[in-house]
């Protein structure tokens, strides 16, 4: 899960890193009060899971309380990357005389973690990392071991921090690291990471993704940081579903057993939709192992639930489960959802139990429901039904 | 022969009183395996029985291998403690273990991996099927009834697509069929059954399944190049998965430019890798390999 800026600082500070939390609010107005109450020329910056938000005109500077009222109602009216800006940071306006780039992060390739830190950076490093990458320090940390107080030293000295700062910087990385294992997080980036006026080092910007299976496991308090307004309400009703659903843009409703099969589902409807007017997959619909009706039922009610799907793409592989209790899975759902069920579905069955399961959807012998025996062949179906 | 794997394994259980733990136990037995007994500290002493078979309960796992000579330890652990009993395996230096739990932190995963380092234990998974030597032993969750023996080896990220290419190819059979998991972090990766295969001598083709997210696919790849003299088959899913969301598994997540199913495709291919577009199209590559040999 990625956490918004502000979400980020909270976690910050509440590690003692040193940051600013200013005031998240969601209309001008309460903008315009959170810069009177803070007083001086302050900072409007726009609150979306997205990079590149200075360039889309998402931060702007406040020298009044009126102007931050005025940005803000720019702000809360844009898009970036197709994101809505429903809310707003003020922070004080605090000027950077350096700044610098910090992150740890889950180094998949080396099965560890690295530490990316560059003094001549800041919001630049891309740029940095391109023209001048020897100025891009990468440190690798054994998970074994961690980041103590003489790691922390040994990174602050490779990245060179300036001595004026030097200490804070090693206090600050130590800091960093206790929010990336303690908040079992997958990235931990602080940029720019400022040396603000009177030498003082503070996480002026924040981007952290945490891990939702430790969410799971050991951190029931960061269901706080997921924002229900933000999420597609096809996705949040999935998720209270227990279901692993990702909305997309095409026409064709899929689901299936195990997230490869279903990936590689969305796949040969997309190829499929070649031939069919270029119809594309719906969405993403993992059912998991096992695939009882009330399971099915509630799959086919969130992909029906979404008016651009035309048709729906069972795609099953008995495994563990046998097709006999999928096919009676599909044969109890449309008993449950009734008049709800509007669509052609395609089935798919294959695998353990496949010639019950096929029998047992051929005697239901309801009108929306076509037989295929192949994926190929169901997906090239389920295809043209969605462009007829 | 089979790679891992074989019909001398004796096989021990961590979580085999579990709910997972018991109906998978059971579906090991019918597929073959010797199952030796389980791991649970709580019901040290006892024995189990499960398929119509008294199996013991031992405290620890050097003891489960001290009094059974288990070489093999399947972890069907919730993810809470998974950490913990992978620490207990690697402690005992079991040869290999198994961990089918999904839903393991990934800084867990993180720091069992470090722990493993110089250590006699290998890792598969975690968040996979496990691993079945068909007509021999299975140790995992794949269903023995798909495919037989015969001169195919299977690795891949995905169980469901190991199911279904099984079973697309199930005429012609596999050595080993692995599962190595869909989570950002895992042990045994697509390289180490690529030249495990490649080293034995029954394995006359190979069949490589990825799916999007980090660079295992690439790296494969470049390692084919050098080292694989065997014909290697491949299939990626998740060519229309989005930026940034992730697909079911942990691990597969486009981010930004990197881990595409595309530049994955193009990786294999570039080695000379037939890559399937599809399922069954992969399977079509692999059956003509095979009645060119």
């Amino acid at each position: 899960m990625d956490l918004m800026e502000y979400q980020a600082k909270e976690l910050f500070a509440k590690h003692g890193v040193a940051t600013t939390l200013g005031v998240v609010v969601e209309t001008a107005e309460a903008a315009k009060a959170a810069a009177e109450q803070l007083g001086g020329v302050t900072v409007v910056k726009a609150q979306v899971k997205a990079g590149g938000r200075g360039k889309a005109g998402g931060v702007k500077l406040a020298k009044t309380p009126d102007e931050a009222f005025e940005h803000a109602t720019n702000i809360l009216n844009l898009t970036i990357k197709d994101l809505p800006v429903n809310r707003v940071l003020i922070t004080p306006a605090t000027p950077p005389q350096e700044e610098y780039y910090f992150s740890f992060l889950l180094d998949r390739a080396n099965r560890q973690y690295l530490c990316i830190a560059s003094v001549e950076g800041g919001v630049e490093i891309e740029e940095v990392a391109k023209t001048n990458p020897d100025a891009v320090k990468k440190i690798a940390i054994d998970p074994g071991k961690g980041v103590d107080a003489a790691k922390a030293r040994e990174i602050a000295t490779e990245a060179a921090f300036p001595e004026a700062v030097f200490e804070q910087a090693v206090e600050m990385i130590e800091k960093l690291y206790t929010v990336f294992v303690e908040e079992d997080a997958t990235l931990v980036e602080v940029n720019p990471l400022a040396r603000l006026e009177g030498d003082k080092l503070e996480a002026l910007d924040g981007k952290v993704s945490l891990d939702e299976n430790a969410s799971e496991v050991r951190h029931p308090d960061h269901e706080q940081f997921e924002i229900r307004d933000e999420a597609n309400p096809l996705e949040a009703k999935a998720k209270e579903f227990g279901l692993n659903y990702v909305k997309l843009d095409g026409s064709v409703g899929i689901c299936g057993n195990g997230a490869g099969l279903v990936m590689s589902t969305l796949d040969v409807v997309a190829y499929a939709g070649e031939n069919h007017g270029g119809v594309k997959p719906a969405n993403f619909l993992d059912i998991g192992g096992g695939a009882n009706a009330q399971v099915m039922a509630n799959s086919l009610d969130v992909i029906l639930n979404d008016p651009q799907v035309k048709s729906v793409f069972v795609n099953v592989f008995g495994g563990i489960t046998a097709c006999d209790e999928v096919a009676n899975g599909i044969k109890g759902a449309l008993e449950i959802l009734g008049d709800k069920a509007t669509k052609p579905l395609v089935v798919r069955l294959d695998g353990n139990n496949v010639e019950q399961g096929r029998a047992i959807l051929n005697e239901m012998n309801h009108p929306l429901v076509t037989q295929v025996d192949t994926m190929d062949g169901a997906a090239d179906k389920a295809a043209e039904l969605a462009n007829a | 022969m089979s790679i891992y794997l074989n019909k001398d394994s004796k096989i021990i259980v961590q979580g085999m009183t579990g709910g997972m733990g018991s109906k998978h136990t059971a579906l090991m037995l019918d597929a073959g395996a010797a199952i030796v007994g389980g791991v649970n500290a709580r019901k040290a002493g006892t024995t189990a029985e499960i398929a119509g078979q008294e199996l013991p309960v031992f405290g620890s796992v050097a003891e489960a291998m001290k009094e059974t000579g288990a070489n093999v330890s399947v972890l069907f652990v919730p993810p809470a403690f998974t950490k913990d009993a992978c620490i207990e395996a690697i402690d005992a230096e079991i040869p290999l273990m198994v961990v089918i739990t999904e839903g393991v932190p990934v800084q867990d995963t993180a720091e069992v991996w470090s722990y493993l380092q110089g250590k006699n234990t290998r890792m598969i998974g975690p968040n996979c099927p496990g691993i079945i030597s068909p007509e021999e032993s299975l140790a995992g969750i794949t269903p023995h009834t798909i495919a037989g023996k015969g001169p195919i080896g299977l690795v891949s990220k995905s169980g469901t697509l190991t199911y279904q290419m099984m079973y697309e190819l199930r005429d012609f059979g596999f050595t080993t069929a692995i599962g190595i998991g869909g989570d950002p972090i895992i042990g045994t990766t697509h390289i180490d059954a690529l030249q495990a295969f490649e080293d034995d001598p029954e394995t006359k083709a190979i069949v490589m399944i990825g799916e999007i997210g980090g660079d295992a696919e690439e790296r494969a790849a470049a390692y084919i190049k050098d080292n694989i003299t065997k014909p290697v088959v491949g299939y990626v899913a998740g060519f229309t998965a989005p930026e940034g969301k992730t697909m079911g598994h942990a691990g597969a997540i486009v981010s930004g430019s990197s881990g595409t199913a595309q530049a994955k495709k193009e990786a294999l291919e570039a080695v000379g890798v037939k890559v399937g577009k599809t399922p069954s199209e992969t399977a079509a590559l692999m059956r003509e390999i095979m009645q060119g040999l």
